[in-house]
């Protein structure tokens, strides 16, 4: 039921995070009962977009923002999400907003319960109204079958499954009479195909009742199949506007990831390489926020290979799982020979080294100096700079070897700090990464993973520490797994670049393909008209 | 110049700097109070060997991350089975004090392992629970000390009957076997050497300890537990041996507590003994996460000058013994302020 009238108008929105500027000047409108797909990489301003509409205070807080939009006409100010819900806007995040003790029906009606009178309302106020119970469940059933789905009202949110915490999460918007522009936040992340498609049938039927609906999601095909009209954000840019029947899954992946190819360089080894030297199969890594369900790859003695893909999708998982830092199950072969998984000293024995992408969580002793730093994991696993007395029965650390090993890396590496016995945590995010790879490399790894090197670092920094993990390669033939969310950087540095998506790998591709190719298998199209090796 | 003045009171820390002109002014006060110098003097010092090594216990579950060790109790509670069984035995002089020592380990170690395994159970609660486990021990040694089967007449009631008295004097064994080891009077001033002399001992060995390989994955541990892991440091196992040596260590502090104060006090004493020796740590200049040995003698010297000065001062002011409850509002309150001064320990 879609109509010319206009429900959400947003003309020239823009918004900086004190000087970073995230949205450029967005304008679009949205029809009653017209379904809107908003796509974009992580960091495209998806989030801030709705926030801003959502009237989150974080907005506020943070300078607000440039521009305006209408809703039927009027102009819209929110200072807190509670006018956003007067004003008709309904928002279902993407964790869940719930209370887990509460039934279905509570939580549907939370704050707008039906209520009864009693005696004690004329001496104390409306505050000690009674609960009307069945007009509670009437009304909850009501927003229940709106969405057409098989929901049991006297559920309790825990026992849900999580389709079913996400319809709850619907119903409730539904049940607000007033809500007339439901944003949808990814809402099909957490669900199963057959849940993914329950929910896509009742978010058609509720735009066929008249209600507008934004949909963000990762999954083209469920943005093609949902929504009326596709919009693509880029770097704060509104890059690609169409009706979903004139266009296709590649034409949106290209304005998504669309940067000009030239940017990047790439130079080719000049050595084949030949032996396999790590073989991962059927990996499982229960990482929470990055599940990796099941990835297989080879990777070669020498290379340098990428995995990315979009947050989320397990990327991170996968170094993680096999650094044994969460639980993981699957096969790891390194150099033909199967390693237990789990045990993060036997892998640190056999030559691994990890560079966390929680640098200052996982990575950093914040709170001890920096030759502390580099050289802890090296006398641990490996007992480099240990002094033994008694047959080895004692073992003191070496303090002197220790700020030997230190001055040598901030030497190479560049690290700025006033003398090696500076605490890690007064170093800036740079130095701190810097510190970090030192730390790697100090273990004389035969096999480096690194994540997110380069997140939350000047550029300046970036170069220093990407040119460093190449040099590392070329000089000691050591083999390194990046894993990034920067695709040129990926692409930049990488012999090959493997794709997660949904915690399994979508393809491998060599980073001479088009950027097009990688976006497409970033958000689960993996079928590709080219030469791309897919598994 | 003024920048480094500004700077060496910041490394010291002001708290340091205000208890210790503090101290310094009731020492300039005393004599006016017709309070002794001398005998002042020599006060703290006894004290300060009395008390060092029981705040030294504190120090390897702070390093490891278990935080304060409000379960002191534990590990003074294997100091006491040892001193009653050394005197079961009967034998005198440095030699007892030994076999003091020597039986306390054993009892430490078990109840390190198991007060251990409890604290890696409930990580980031540790405090909470360990003043428990120290309430809940306490009680339930009450009921040992009346069941267990020592015979020795210094030790039980009198008349014949069963079960230890709450205090057990060391008198006729091992009284001041360490204080008054190469003792000597200067000026009016009595000057413990063998107490000191044992208390640099330990310290000696604690910090030997922390240079250990051992050690350093244990400060590790303390300092970032995910850190350590990703490092191939078994977290749980540095911490349950960072609680045996804190049990240790605090068995062997009460043994020479007690052949300082000259008695052994049993039942309800030991419940009081965790919080003068935390209050002491954090006097020091530790923190939640992080303490040396320096924070160490910094804080006992401090906390047992206090201690001893203000109510012999105040006393003498005010002209009527309020001495111990002077004593628990200075300690108490020392408590309360140094643990509202703490730096965030983690994040």
């Amino acid at each position: 039921m879609e109509s010319n009238e206009v429900v959400l108008k947003v003309e020239n929105i823009g918004k900086d995070f004190f000087g970073n500027v995230v949205l450029k000047s967005v304008s679009f409108e949205v029809k009653k009962g017209e379904v809107i797909g908003l796509v974009g990489e992580n960091g495209a301003g998806k989030s801030t977009l709705m926030n801003i509409l959502f009237g989150l205070p974080v907005i506020n807080e943070t300078g607000g923002f440039s521009g305006n939009f209408f809703l039927n006409g009027e102009k819209a100010h929110f200072s807190s999400s509670f006018d956003a819900l007067d004003a008709g806007i309904g928002m279902v995040h993407q964790e869940f907003v719930l209370l887990p003790g509460f039934t279905a029906t509570e939580n549907i009606l939370l704050n707008r319960e039906s209520v009864k009178d009693n005696f004690a309302v004329n001496i104390f106020g409306d505050r000690l109204k009674h609960l009307d119970r069945e007009d509670m469940k009437k009304r909850a059933v009501n927003a229940i079958n709106k969405l057409d789905v098989n929901l049991d009202p006297e559920m309790i949110v825990a026992e849900m499954p999580v389709g079913h915490r996400q319809f709850t999460e619907i119903a409730r918007e539904i049940d607000r009479s007033s809500t007339k522009l439901l944003i949808l936040d990814e809402p099909t992340a957490v669900l199963t195909e057959s849940e993914a498609e329950i929910m896509i049938k009742a978010a058609k039927k509720l735009a066929e009742e008249g209600m507008s609906i934004i949909f963000i999601s990762h999954r083209l095909h469920e943005v093609l199949d949902l929504c009326d009209r596709v919009l693509v954000l880029r770097d704060g840019n509104l890059v690609f506007e169409s009706e979903s029947e004139n266009t296709n899954p590649r034409e949106i992946a290209e304005s998504m990831v669309g940067r000009s190819i030239s940017d990047f360089e790439h130079t080719e080894r000049k050595k084949e390489l030949q032996k396999d030297l790590l073989e991962v199969k059927d990996l499982w890594v229960a990482m929470p926020g990055e599940v990796v369900k099941g990835v297989n790859f080879t990777v070669k003695k020498g290379e340098i290979f990428g995995i990315g893909g979009l947050a989320g999708q397990g990327k991170l998982g996968i170094a993680n799982g096999i650094m044994g830092l969460f639980p993981s199950r699957g096969k790891v072969l390194f150099k033909g020979e199967e390693i237990p998984l789990n045990n993060t000293k036997n892998i640190l024995d056999l030559g691994f080294s990890f560079v966390s992408e929680d640098r200052r969580g996982v990575g950093l002793l914040l709170d001890e100096p920096i030759d502390w730093n580099i050289t802890f994991t090296a006398m641990q696993a490996h007992e480099r700079f240990i002094v033994k007395y008694l047959g080895g029965l004692l073992k003191f650390r070496n303090d002197k070897e220790i700020r030997k090993e230190a001055l040598k890396y901030i030497d190479m590496l560049q690290i700025k700090c006033t003398s090696e016995k500076q605490f890690a945590r007064a170093l800036s995010g740079g130095n701190q990464q810097k510190v970090c790879l030192a730390k790697a490399f100090a273990l004389n790894p035969e096999i480096l993973f690194v994540s997110e090197p380069t997140r939350g670092i000047d550029v300046g920094a970036k170069e220093l520490v990407l040119n460093a993990l190449k040099k590392y390669n070329e000089e000691s033939g050591i083999t390194i797994i990046i894993t990034s969310s920067e695709l040129e950087e990926l692409r930049s540095i990488s012999d090959r670049i493997a794709i997660v998506n949904e915690g399994k790998i979508a393809g491998i591709l060599p980073p001479s393909k088009p950027a097009t190719d990688f976006g497409l298998l970033m958000i689960g199209e993996s079928n590709i008209n080219g030469e791309g090796e897919i598994k | 110049m003024k920048n480094s003045i500004i700077e060496s009171i910041e490394k010291i820390g002001w708290p340091r700097i205000i208890i210790g002109l503090f101290l310094a002014s009731m020492f300039v006060i005393a004599p006016f109070v017709g309070v002794s110098v001398g005998t002042s003097i020599s006060d703290v010092l006894v004290r300060f060997t009395f008390n060092g090594v029981l705040v030294l216990s504190l120090l390897p579950m702070v390093k490891s991350g278990c935080g304060l060790n409000f379960g002191l109790q534990l590990g003074i509670i294997s100091g006491l089975l040892g001193a009653v069984t050394s005197i079961e035995i009967g034998i005198t002089g440095f030699l007892g004090f030994l076999i003091a020592i020597g039986v306390s380990i054993p009892f430490a170690i078990l109840f390190g392992i198991i007060y251990g395994l409890l604290l890696n159970r409930v990580k980031g609660d540790e405090m909470v629970v360990a003043t428990y486990v120290g309430f809940s021990v306490v009680s339930f040694m009450n009921m040992m000390w009346l069941l267990l089967p020592y015979k020795s007449p210094d030790m039980i009631w009198g008349y014949g009957g069963t079960g230890l008295r709450t205090t057990i004097s060391v008198e006729k064994y091992w009284f001041h076997v360490l204080n008054d080891f190469l003792s000597f009077e200067i000026g009016g001033v009595y000057v413990p050497t063998g107490g000191f002399l044992f208390f640099a001992l330990m310290c000696l060995i604690v910090w030997i300890f922390f240079k250990s390989k051992t050690g350093t994955a244990m400060t590790a541990t303390g300092s970032n537990p995910v850190y350590a892991s990703s490092s191939g440091v078994n977290v749980n196992k540095m911490r349950l041996v960072s609680v045996i040596i804190s049990s240790i260590i605090a068995a062997i502090g009460i043994l020479v507590y007690e052949q300082g104060f000259g008695f052994i006090q049993l039942y309800m004493a030991p419940l009081y003994m965790a919080f003068p020796a935390i209050a002491a740590l954090l006097l020091g200049g530790a923190s939640v996460g992080k303490a040396t040995i320096a924070n160490v003698i910094i804080g006992t010297f401090l906390f047992q000058g206090i201690l001893t000065m203000t109510p012999s001062v105040i006393n003498n002011i005010i002209k009527s013994d309020m001495s111990e409850t002077i004593r628990i509002i200075v300690s108490n309150g020392m408590i309360v302020y140094a643990l509202t001064r703490r730096k965030k320990a983690r994040g």
